[in-house]
């Protein structure tokens, strides 16, 4: 929720990203906008293959081969005094928050007293210089960062929980053993002390310190996915991305697991994005929602209003179609049609031959993704009320 | 055969007696005695001419293993399944009588098949891949000899229309990988039902199937109990699903019913402690509610040779001494049709 001392982690803005296909060209994500606020767990949920796992891959810059990067930015945001921070923003495009007010350009200079700013007004370049004592949150657009600049935000600032990576441990070494690993590559750490540090997330995320030395095998599902979530909290990141962390358990070890998520990023105060196809955990989870078709976000806003009194169409389509166990017994309410192939998708709102408010327009033009309400966005021409 | 009682509002179409289904397992090289878990373990409880009959629990319960034994995909170690199956196919429901099916044997099991059919999770593994469509939905007339060919195509076109694959024509000759996941779970519905089946094992038909879909699926599958009054065994591990689409459900735990009855009644007021606990997990999908959940100790296991004691005897909060030292609870009538095992309701 956004309260005036809640401040921005990240800004996703107009992400666009493609994979080039045999078939043709997958636009999986289209112009995708949206910010995370420190503390906050924001909840992304869409159906299948309607590109959430892809939005995060691109904010990590993890893309396979075949995927094109179209444009956007994604600025991330670390305090103000954070010297490596604003070293790695130097000659990036940055936004930089300083007494409530937003700059952005592009940092030419740092030095210990101010940083340079070169910035955009009515269209002629002009330089400003800003107080860094002034400073309270620097925010560096990652698209504009290599590789190697890339490396230390994404365990340490970012870090993912992989869709399915319990799946992926490594069956021949034992689980510890994993995690230690993954920790001393990231961080610098004697053996002894990487070990005490798998075992205080081993407690944090309710394993018994034991299990350290047992094998991917004996682990239960449930243990399994802690194991992962306790690698992605290795390294004290600012933001965490749970791209569906407890999709294939049993309702009541994901219930466990996600009341424990929940407690850790209170406790540790961390942002979180979780990514999920079903609609119940997001509403159990999510401070705030987006709501993603076919790779556009059609809605964003306070988890509440969207669910009580969405905007788009497709969001109360959603929203009319899960059955729940508690509330009236309803009839629900099918949509016609299944979501579209993403290598042809439809003309003008992507939602159009399935909507059942649609108008003439919607098959012509992209509807802009704007404030409908109050905090709550969305991408249609005909809103509901 | 059994004389059983019918009446006119609830006739019994399928009545499980007492069935059990041990799997021999492997537990080492000097393991002397064999062990077994037992998958499904002494359940029992009958499904009412078009009732939709739900079989819920988590993974590994014996959900799968109940449905297969139910069409007679396995044999069960022991009991009974009485169902009232049409004796000869040119005969209406008058000439059905109802036979216990739990060891039938060749050509009477062929037959039998005719009455059943079952729906599998995975729309995507159920069918085969080198059959076209029609191939596909048209496949039980032929393994009955049913129909001439064009008689086939005409009935496997009517079904493709009823299941919504409109128009037929367009679907007759395509092949599964060209379907989306609910319409190839729509081709498995029309394959199941063109034999006209009275009863149809779903194993949790729509949780492949995305949300915008599987509404879809599931109204489908409502309307064809309304006009044809298909009895099914709904199988599956949600129970929002499950409040949606059955009139009664049974909930299953390490091979055992622990609890059975009216859908609603056994949602909104659990007695058993496991499905109390089951049922306070279930996430709700509106922010504003606020649940209370129940904690149970660790998790579920295998039920490999388990002790003869209640099977939730481990996670249970509330077990007594009693329960450490007797037998499995049995399944009593608390009232109003709803059923739990255990000594301290
Ligand atoms: N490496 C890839 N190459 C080509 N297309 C891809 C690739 N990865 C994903 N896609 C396609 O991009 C679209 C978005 O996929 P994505 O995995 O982001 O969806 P998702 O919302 O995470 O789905 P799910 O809920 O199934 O995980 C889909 O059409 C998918 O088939
Ligand atoms: N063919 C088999 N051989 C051995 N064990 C099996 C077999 N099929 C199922 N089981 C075991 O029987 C139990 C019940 O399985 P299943 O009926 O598939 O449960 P569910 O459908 O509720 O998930 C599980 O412990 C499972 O591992
Ligand atoms: S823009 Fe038009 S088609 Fe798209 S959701 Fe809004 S009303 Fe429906
Ligand atoms: S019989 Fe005893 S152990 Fe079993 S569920 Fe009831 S109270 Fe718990
Ligand atoms: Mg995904
Ligand atoms: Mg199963």
């Amino acid at each position: 929720m956004t309260t005036s001392t809640s401040y921005p982690v990240l800004q996703v803005e107009h992400l666009t990203m493609h994979y080039t296909t045999r078939k043709g060209v997958v636009k999986a994500v289209e112009d995708v906008s949206f910010s995370l606020n420190k503390g906050e767990a924001l909840g992304l949920v869409g159906e299948s293959g309607c590109g959430k796992t892809s939005v995060a891959l691109t904010i990590l810059r993890l893309l396979p081969e075949n995927a094109q990067f179209l444009g956007g930015h994604v600025y991330f945001f670390r305090d103000g005094s954070d010297e490596a921070h604003v070293r790695r923003a130097l000659g990036k495009p940055v936004k930089i928050l300083l007494n409530g007010r937003e700059h952005q350009g592009r940092l030419l200079e740092v030095n210990r007293a101010q940083l340079v700013l070169e910035t955009q007004l009515n269209g002629r370049s002009q330089q400003i210089k800003l107080g860094r004592s002034d400073i309270t949150h620097l925010g560096v657009d990652l698209t504009a960062l290599s590789d190697e600049e890339m490396r230390p935000i994404r365990w340490k600032g970012i870090s993912m929980i992989f869709q399915a990576a319990m799946n992926s441990l490594n069956p021949v070494y034992k689980v510890g053993d994993q995690l230690i690993e993954a920790i001393q590559t990231h961080m610098p750490l004697s053996l002894p002390e990487a070990r005490e540090r798998v075992a205080q997330l081993f407690q944090l995320v309710g394993l018994d310190r034991q299990l350290m030395d047992r094998y991917p095998h004996e682990y239960s599902g449930g243990m399994k996915q802690r194991a992962v979530i306790a690698m992605a909290l290795a390294c004290d990141p600012d933001i965490i991305i749970a791209d569906e962390p407890t999709t294939a358990l049993d309702v009541i070890v994901q219930d466990k697991i996600l009341r424990e998520m929940r407690q850790i990023q209170k406790k540790l105060n961390m942002s979180m994005i979780y990514i999920s196809h079903d609609i119940a955990v997001i509403a159990e989870v999510a401070d705030r929602v987006g709501v993603m078709y076919a790779g556009s976000l059609v809605e964003f806003g306070p988890s509440e209003p969207i669910f009580k009194s969405p905007i788009h169409p497709y969001t109360k389509a959603l929203m009319s179609a899960f059955p729940s166990i508690k509330g009236e017994k309803v009839k629900l309410t099918a949509l016609p049609g299944e979501p579209p192939d993403l290598i042809k998708p439809p003309s003008g709102c992507r939602f159009h031959p399935r909507c059942p408010y649609a108008t003439e327009i919607c098959e012509r033009e992209v509807p802009q993704f704007i404030e409908h309400k109050p905090n709550q966005y969305a991408a249609c021409w005909n809103p509901l009320t | 055969m059994v004389a059983l009682q019918t009446q006119t509002k609830t006739e019994i179409l399928v009545r499980v007696e007492n069935l059990r289904m041990l799997y021999p397992v492997a537990t080492g090289v000097f393991a002397r005695a064999r062990s077994f878990i037992h998958a499904v373990d002494d359940i029992s409880f009958d499904i009412n001419r078009g009732e939709i009959f739900g079989l819920i629990g988590e993974s590994g319960c014996g959900k799968t293993t109940t449905g297969k034994l139910l069409v007679r995909l396995i044999t069960p170690t022991s009991g009974h399944i009485y169902m009232r199956v049409a004796q000869d196919p040119s005969t209406d429901s008058q000439g059905e009588q109802f036979v216990d099916i739990a060891t039938l044997e060749g050509r009477a099991l062929k037959a039998f098949r005719r009455n059943v059919q079952m729906i599998f999770q995975d729309p995507y593994e159920s069918l085969n891949p080198r059959m076209t469509i029609f191939d596909i939905v048209s496949e039980p007339l032929s393994i009955h000899g049913i129909g001439s060919i064009y008689e086939r195509e005409e009935r496997v076109a009517e079904l493709l229309s009823l299941v919504g694959l409109t128009p037929p024509e367009s679907f007759l000759f395509r092949y599964p990988h060209e379907l989306s996941g609910g319409q190839r779970q729509r081709v498995a519905i029309a394959r199941a039902m063109i034999l006209n089946p009275s009863f149809i094992v779903a194993d949790e038909p729509t949780s492949m199937l995305d949300v915008s879909i599987r509404t879809g699926v599931m109204n489908l599958m409502l309307d064809l109990r309304e006009e044809f009054g298909i009895s099914y065994l709904y199988i599956t591990h949600d129970l929002a699903v499950a409040r949606y689409m059955c009139d009664r459900i049974a909930v299953m735990y390490l091979g055992k019913i622990v609890e059975l009855g009216p859908t609603e009644e056994v949602i909104q007021n659990p007695l058993h402690p496991y499905t109390r606990a089951l049922i306070s997990a279930v996430p709700i999908p509106d922010p504003t509610v606020e649940r209370q959940p129940i904690e149970i100790k660790g998790g579920v296991s295998k039920p490999i040779d388990p002790p003869p004691r209640c099977r939730f005897y481990e996670r249970c909060p509330i077990a007594t001494e009693r329960c450490a030292h007797s037998d499995h609870p049995p399944l009593e009538d608390k009232g109003n049709g709803h059923f739990a095992a255990c000594y301290e309701i």
